[in-house]
């Protein structure tokens, strides 16, 4: 009988766990609650995991509406059709609901007017809710 | 008294939505039916009429989401071979680099998910806990853990940064010392020798018969590797050999077990590429075409076919494309998986197992999970639901009993 797995079982019954921690140890009775709770400052949690590389990383879409001449290009190399042309501004319209995050538009940009952030907690029920929609 | 017993279409250990019908005498399987063709995504026609190549790139990237550097990879050699585009060599040592990361966190989730069919929920927890080692350099080189979005026509996107090496370094250390480790659970632990040792053979014969790739066919004993026949990228520089069972063990069976060896012996051999390619990674830009504007004017001129032979860590994957001069997307555009080639494989393998060895078995060709998991029994006209639990019960049912046997 060989159960070569059986010593290490026993080590990490000891050791301390590795995976990121949830936000809260246990599940809440009410999630409403809670949030309310952690808004008032009575119960806290534990922060999201650090980006490991700020410049690289590929978060929600920033866009700096000065720098743009609304020339298209990210609305032709989107994957996603997530961008919109505003022709009588020359704007564009992000819709982050749709992004998928590959970061093409802003290597397309000749201006520089778009670049990714560091935010990717995002879920949300309404898809055009405000922070979702770039202007 | 034969039973019918389908599995699928949808069933989590298939990859597509794919039906096995699978005729039983007591619990041997007798008689195993392949039917394909469950499902259409729609993907080529996309790229064939909605998207230009630069899009495309992005929805070949999600074909499959463990394998999202091998699908445009192979669409990169594709349309550089149609176009003739130079790729500078940096860039091509970082596609290797990236490659084999991806081959390293694909065989690990493998090894994990074949200890879970057979109800070694430890041993899963702790490959993937070994895993999270190389997704946390993968976050930290591509800026997203999963879809790495880096391949470009002409070259990568993003260079690997200096301060970045050491790290991929540490990462590189810490499974040459875990090796071992992970060596010794898979290989020597008597359960998993019980569960798949002699299990879902596959001949060398009938590997080369089915056209078998990647490491179902070289667990079988067949040495073919596209990174050794036909070497790609930076490949040529580092002498890729393909890896066969016998390596470790010094004997060729083609059973589960080999698979097993095949894939670890990989992950090995894909540390030490990364480890080389980092050592001998030349200086100089990261893409020919830097210019995105331009790079599409380039595509909707080029003229011409090209073939992109990938090895990914499922095996060789293939990409046609035909570019036709004035026109945006892809003329015509044909994708070849990998599992396409290994389904078949599944009829001599299956013959003669158990039906609680199916999960094993099927989810050793590697195939990805779906969602939903479900068989239906027919039995003497009544109808009954095998679940994914039920038949995952019945795998661990049959490690429990095989460990009071023996």
């Amino acid at each position: 009988m060989r159960y070569t797995f059986i010593p290490e079982l026993f080590r990490q019954l000891f050791s301390k766990p590795f995976t990121n921690l949830f936000p809260l140890k246990y599940a809440p009775a009410s999630i409403k609650d809670t949030l309310d709770k952690i808004k008032k400052g009575e119960i806290e949690i534990n922060p999201p995991v650090e980006i490991p590389d700020k410049e690289i990383f590929r978060g929600k879409i920033q866009y700096d509406r000065e720098k743009c001449i609304g020339c298209g290009l990210c609305i032709k190399v989107c994957p996603a059709k997530a961008i919109e042309l505003k022709k009588e501004e020359k704007k564009i319209r992000i819709y982050v609901g749709r992004c998928i995050f590959c970061g093409q538009c802003v290597d397309a940009c000749p201006k520089g007017a778009l670049s990714q952030g560091e935010e990717f907690l995002l879920a949300d029920a309404d898809k055009l809710n405000k922070e979702w929609v770039i202007e | 008294m034969r039973y019918e017993i389908p599995i699928g279409p949808i069933h989590p250990a298939l990859k597509e939505p794919i039906l096995l019908q699978l005729s039983v005498e007591g619990e041997e399987i007798k008689e195993v039916d392949v039917i394909a063709s469950q499902n259409h995504r729609g993907i080529e026609w996309i790229g064939m009429n909605r998207n230009n190549p630069i899009q495309s790139l992005y929805i070949a990237e999600r074909v499959c989401g463990i394998c999202n550097i091998s699908h445009p990879s192979a669409l990169v050699l594709a349309v550089e071979e149609a176009m003739d585009l130079e790729v500078p060599e940096r860039a091509q040592y970082i596609r290797v680099i990236q490659c084999e990361l991806e081959r390293i966190h694909s065989h690990l989730l493998w090894a994990g998910v074949a200890a879970h069919e057979i109800g070694f929920d430890s041993l899963l927890h702790y490959t993937w806990k070994v895993r999270e080692k190389v997704m946390d350099i993968l976050e930290l080189v591509n800026g997203n853990r999963v879809t790495k979005a880096i391949m470009m026509y002409g070259g990568v996107r993003r260079d690997i940064k200096k301060e970045h090496i050491p790290k991929i370094r540490k990462m590189l250390q810490y499974y040459k010392e875990g090796f071992d480790k992970l060596a010794k659970f898979f290989l020597e632990d008597k359960t998993i020798e019980m569960r798949t040792r002699n299990v879902g053979i596959l001949t060398k014969e009938d590997a080369l018969k089915l056209a078998a790739v990647g490491p179902t066919t070289r667990a079988s004993g067949v040495k073919k590797d596209v990174r050794q026949d036909q070497a790609y990228f930076a490949y040529p520089d580092f002498d890729v050999k393909a890896i066969t069972p016998d390596m470790l063990t010094g004997k060729v069976v083609g059973d589960t077990y080999d698979r097993i060896v095949v894939r670890l012996l990989e992950v090995k051999q894909s540390v030490e590429i990364i480890e080389r390619a980092l050592d001998e990674m030349p200086g100089g830009e990261i893409t020919s075409q830097p210019k995105i504007a331009k790079l599409l004017v380039d595509l909707k001129r080029a003229d011409g076919e090209g073939i992109g032979r990938h090895e990914a860590p499922r095996g060789e994957v293939i990409h046609y494309v035909n570019l036709k001069s004035g026109f945006e997307p892809f003329y015509s555009w044909k994708i070849r998986a990998p599992t396409y080639n290994n389904i078949m494989s599944w009829i001599p393998m299956l013959k003669g197992c158990q039906i609680a060895d199916v999960p094993i078995v099927a989810a050793s060709i590697d195939p990805c999970i779906s969602c939903t998991n479900r068989a239906i029994r027919i039995a003497n006209g009544r109808k009954e639901m095998l679940s994914k639990e039920d038949l995952h019960r019945l795998s661990v049912e049959k490690t429990k009993k095989l460990m009071r046997g023996g």
